[in-house]
C-alpha cells in the first residue's frame, strides 16, 4: 500500500510529500464529551491512532472538603455533587459507609424507601444515559422521550424532597422526610406507565438498522481486559461478566427481591460492544421497575428519624462499604478519629475507574467511533473528577 | 414570461435581472418557512411545542426574529484564519445552490433560463458548493472545520454519481435534457409520472416501472447526502466534529449558510419532483391545470420532499464515513446502472 506515512512520496522536482498525523483536542467544550472531559486524539485520517484522556476540569476538593466539615452530616450535600445525576445513590453509598463506622441498624421502612428512591433514580440515570447517546450517534429524537419519563420520576423526587435534582433526602441513620401521602400510589402508577415505554425506546432507537451499524463491533471490550481495569456497573455486566454488588454482595435488604442481572450477550456484534453495554442498561430499567413494584408493595409503616443519631462521633476506626450506582461500584472508605468530624473520606469512583479502560478500547476505531465508545462508557464528569 | 417582460419594458438586460430575482422571491421567505416548519416538525415528533410566542400564532414570527439577532450579531473572523476565504466562503455556498434554481420549471410559464442542457446545468453548478464548502473549512484554521469540509467534499462527490445516473433514466426516457421538456412529458396526470414508468400511452410500461421507481428512490436518498441532511449529515456532525464547516462563522455568514442549506433541499426536492413526479402538471389530469395552478402544485410536491427530509432528519441516527462511501460505491451506484441498463434495454426493444 502506498501509505504516505510511512513512505514519503518523492516528486519530480526533489520535494517530498508526507502526511503527518494530527492532534486534536476534543473538550473541554465539545457537544459529545458529557461535560468538561479532555480528550487528546491523534488521527491518521479519520482513524484514531491514540486518545489520552484529562481529566480534573470539575475538580472541587470534595475530599479534602469533608475533612472541613463541622459534622457528618454535612459530608451528604458534597456526595449529591459527585454523580449529579444519580444523587440518591451516591448519598445512600456514603450513609452505608458511615452507618457501619457508627454501627446503626436502620429502622425497616427506611431500608425500603432508600431501595425504592436508590431504583427510582437508576431509571432516571440510565434513561439519561441511553438518550445522550442516542445524540451521539445523531438520533436526537429518543432523547426528548427519555426525558419526558425522566421527568416523572423527578416530579416523585420533588414530592418526597422538594429538589428535582440534589436531594440531600437520605440522612445517616434514615431520610430527611416520610414519604408524602399518595406517594406509594403514584410510584405504582409511573412503574405501570413506564413499562411499555422501554419498548416504545427499543423500537425507535435499539433495534434501528443504523444504530445497530454504529454499535455493534464497535469498542468491544473483552471480558479479562474489563476485569483486569476494575470495570463496574454495566461496562463490565456489557462485556458478559454477571457481577453486580445487589447481588453478589447484597446490601440493605436487596435479597429480599426477585430480579436477575442482565449480562451482554453479543446479540448483534460481539460480546462487549458498545450496543451490549447500551442493551444492558435498557434491561437494568426493566430490572429496577421489578424490584420497585416488589418494595412498593411491601413498605411496612414506621418511624424514619428514630434511628437519626443526635451527636454523631464514631469511635476511632474506619469503614469502608461499597454499593452499586448506576454507573457501578461506589465504594465510601471513611476514617474517623473520635471527634464530630470524618478524619479522611475517601470516594471510591465507577465513572473514573470506566474511563481509564477507554483509550484499550479506542485504539484503530474511527472519529465517529470515538464519540460511540465515549458514550457508551456513560461518564458523570462530577463524580470523575470529585 | 420571458417575452411577456421583454415585451413590457423591451430591454434585454432589466428582463434577465428581474428574471433572475424571481426565484429569490421565493427562496427566501421559503428558507424562513422552513426553518420554522422544520422546528415545528421536530417539536411535535418529539412531545413539545416547539417556538410558541414569537408573532402570535404558534410562533410564526420565531425565525425572522433569529434573523434579526442574527444581523446585529457580531461578524466574528479567527485571527489566523485565511481572510478572503473565509469571508467567500458563504457566498460561494449560496451561488452554488441558487445557481440551481435558473433551470428549474416553477410553471409552465415561468423558468429562470429554458437551457436545452438544463439538467446538466444543474448537476455542474451543484458541485460548486464543495468549492465553498472547502473554502469554509480551510479558511477557518480549524482542525474540525477541516474535517467535516474533507468529509463534505467526498461525500457530495461520491453521491453525484448515483444521482448523475438516476437523472439519466429520465433523461433516456424522454431524450431531453430540459426540464421543462421532461415536465410536458410528463403531462396528463398521475399515471404518466416518469415514477411509474412514464405516460400511459407507452407500450409495456410496466417494464418499465421498476427500473424508474428505484432509481427515483436512489436520486431521493442520493440527494439527501449531496444536502448534508441526516442519516449523511456526517459533515456537520455536530456531536463529533461541533458544527462542522461552519464552526467559526457568526452573525450573517452563519445564516447565509443556513439559508443555502435549505435552498439546496427544495432545490433537490424540485429536481426529483420535476423529473419523477411530473413537476407543475397537475396530478389529476386537466383538473386545476394552467400556469398559476402549477406553481401550486410544483411548490407542493417541492414542499411535500422538504417535509419527508425533516422527518427523516428527527428520526433516524447518523451513519459513520465508511458506511456512508459504502452505500455510495456498493449499493446505490450498481443499483443506478442496473436500472439505466434496464431502461436502455426497454428503449431499444
Amino acid at each position: 500500500m502506498n501509505d504516505l506515512l510511512t513512505h514519503p512520496l518523492k516528486t519530480s522536482t526533489g520535494r517530498t510529500i508526507r502526511s503527518e498525523e494530527m492532534i486534536i483536542n476534543m473538550g473541554p467544550q465539545h457537544p459529545s464529551t458529557h461535560g468538561v472531559l479532555r480528550l487528546e486524539i491523534v488521527v491518521d485520517g479519520e482513524i484514531v491512532v491514540d486518545v489520552i484522556p484529562h481529566v480534573g476540569y470539575l475538580h472541587r476538593c470534595f475530599e479534602k472538603h469533608c475533612e472541613s466539615m463541622t459534622n457528618y452530616q454535612q459530608v451528604i450535600p458534597y456526595c449529591d455533587r459527585l454523580d449529579y445525576i444519580a444523587s440518591m445513590n451516591m448519598d445512600w453509598a456514603y450513609c452505608l459507609a458511615a452507618e457501619k463506622l457508627l454501627a446503626i441498624q436502620v429502622p425497616e421502612r427506611v431500608q425500603y424507601i432508600r431501595v425504592i428512591m436508590a431504583e427510582l433514580q437508576r431509571i432516571a440515570s440510565h434513561l439519561i444515559a441511553l438518550g445522550t447517546y442516542g445524540l451521539d450517534v445523531g438520533a436526537f429524537t429518543p432523547f426528548l422521550f427519555m426525558f419526558r419519563d425522566r421527568e416523572r420520576i423527578l416530579d416523585l423526587f420533588e414530592m418526597t424532597c422538594g429538589a428535582r435534582l440534589l436531594y440531600n433526602y437520605i440522612w445517616i441513620g434514615g431520610v430527611s422526610h416520610d414519604l408524602p401521602p399518595g406517594f406509594v400510589d403514584k410510584a405504582k402508577a409511573f412503574c405501570k406507565y413506564f413499562r411499555p415505554n422501554i419498548k416504545e425506546f427499543n423500537d425507535l432507537l435499539t433495534y434501528n438498522e443504523i444504530f445497530i451499524k454504529r454499535t455493534a463491533n464497535v469498542g468491544v471490550l473483552p471480558k479479562d481486559v474489563a476485569i483486569a481495569y476494575a470495570c463496574s456497573g454495566p461496562m463490565l455486566r456489557g462485556s458478559g461478566v454477571s457481577f453486580d454488588l445487589r447481588k453478589d454482595d447484597p446490601y440493605s435488604i436487596y435479597d429480599r427481591f426477585e430480579w436477575s442481572v442482565p449480562v451482554g450477550k453479543g446479540e448483534v456484534g460481539t460480546i462487549g460492544d458498545c450496543w451490549d453495554r447500551y442493551m444492558v442498561r435498557m434491561r437494568e430499567m426493566t430490572e429496577s421497575l421489578n424490584i420497585l413494584e416488589q418494595a412498593l408493595a411491601q413498605i411496612p409503616d414506621g418511624d424514619v428519624a428514630s434511628a437519626i443519631p443526635k451527636r454523631i462521633r464514631p469511635n476511632a476506626g474506619d469503614a469502608y462499604v461499597r454499593s452499586e450506582s448506576p454507573r457501578g461500584e461506589i465504594g465510601f472508605y471513611i476514617v474517623s478519629d473520635g471527634s464530630g468530624t470524618p478524619y479522611r473520606v475517601k470516594a471510591r469512583s465507577p465513572a473514573f475507574v470506566n474511563l481509564s479502560v477507554t483509550p484499550e478500547i479506542c485504539r484503530g476505531s474511527m472519529i465517529a467511533d470515538l464519540v460511540a465508545i465515549v458514550g457508551s462508557v456513560d461518564i458523570v464528569l462530577g463524580e470523575v473528577d470529585r | 414570461m420571458e417575452p411577456l417582460l421583454k415585451g413590457l419594458l423591451g430591454n434585454d438586460i432589466i428582463t434577465y435581472v428581474i428574471m433572475a430575482f424571481v426565484p429569490l422571491l421565493w427562496v427566501v421567505p421559503y428558507a424562513l418557512f422552513a426553518v420554522w416548519l422544520e422546528r415545528k416538525v421536530s417539536a411535535h415528533m418529539q412531545d413539545r411545542l416547539g417556538p410558541m410566542r414569537v408573532g402570535g400564532w404558534h410562533g410564526w414570527a420565531q425565525t425572522i426574529a433569529d434573523i434579526l439577532k442574527l444581523i446585529q450579531k457580531e461578524d466574528i473572523v479567527p485571527a489566523a484564519a485565511d481572510k478572503k476565504l473565509h469571508f467567500l466562503a458563504p457566498f460561494v455556498v449560496f451561488i452554488g445552490s441558487y445557481a440551481a434554481f435558473a433551470t428549474i420549471p416553477f410553471s409552465s410559464a415561468y423558468v429562470g433560463s429554458n437551457l436545452n442542457i438544463g439538467l446538466f446545468y444543474i448537476v455542474a453548478v451543484s458541485s460548486l458548493v464543495v468549492v465553498g464548502i472547502l473554502m469554509a473549512g480551510w479558511g477557518s484554521n480549524n482542525k474540525w472545520s477541516l474535517f467535516g469540509a474533507i468529509r463534505s467534499a467526498a461525500q457530495i462527490i461520491s453521491y453525484e454519481i448515483p444521482t448523475a445516473l438516476a437523472l439519466l433514466v429520465a433523461v433516456m426516457l424522454t431524450g431531453s435534457l430540459s426540464l421543462q421538456e421532461i415536465t410536458k412529458y410528463q403531462d396528463g396526470g398521475m399515471q404518466n409520472w416518469i415514477l411509474f414508468g412514464g405516460p400511459a400511452s407507452l407500450p409495456g410500461k410496466f417494464l418499465l416501472m421498476p427500473f424508474t421507481f428505484v432509481s427515483f428512490i436512489i436520486l431521493f436518498v442520493a440527494s439527501l447526502a449531496e444536502t448534508n441532511r441526516t442519516p449523511f449529515d456526517i459533515p456537520e456532525a455536530e456531536s463529533e466534529l461541533v458544527a462542522g464547516y461552519h464552526t467559526e462563522y457568526s452573525g450573517m455568514k452563519f445564516a447565509l449558510f443556513f439559508l443555502a442549506e435549505y435552498a439546496n433541499m427544495f432545490a433537490v426536492s424540485a429536481i426529483a419532483a420535476t423529473l419523477f413526479l411530473g413537476g407543475w402538471t397537475s396530478p389529476f389530469g386537466s383538473f386545476l391545470g394552467g400556469p398559476i395552478w402549477g406553481v401550486f402544485w410544483f411548490l407542493s410536491k417541492g414542499m411535500f420532499f422538504v417535509f419527508v427530509q425533516m422527518w427523516l432528519r428527527w428520526t433516524l441516527p447518523r451513519m459513520r464515513v465508511d458506511q456512508l462511501m459504502y452505500i455510495s460505491w456498493k449499493v446505490l451506484t450498481p443499483w443506478a446502472f442496473a436500472c439505466v441498463l434496464g431502461v436502455g434495454f426497454y428503449l431499444v426493444m
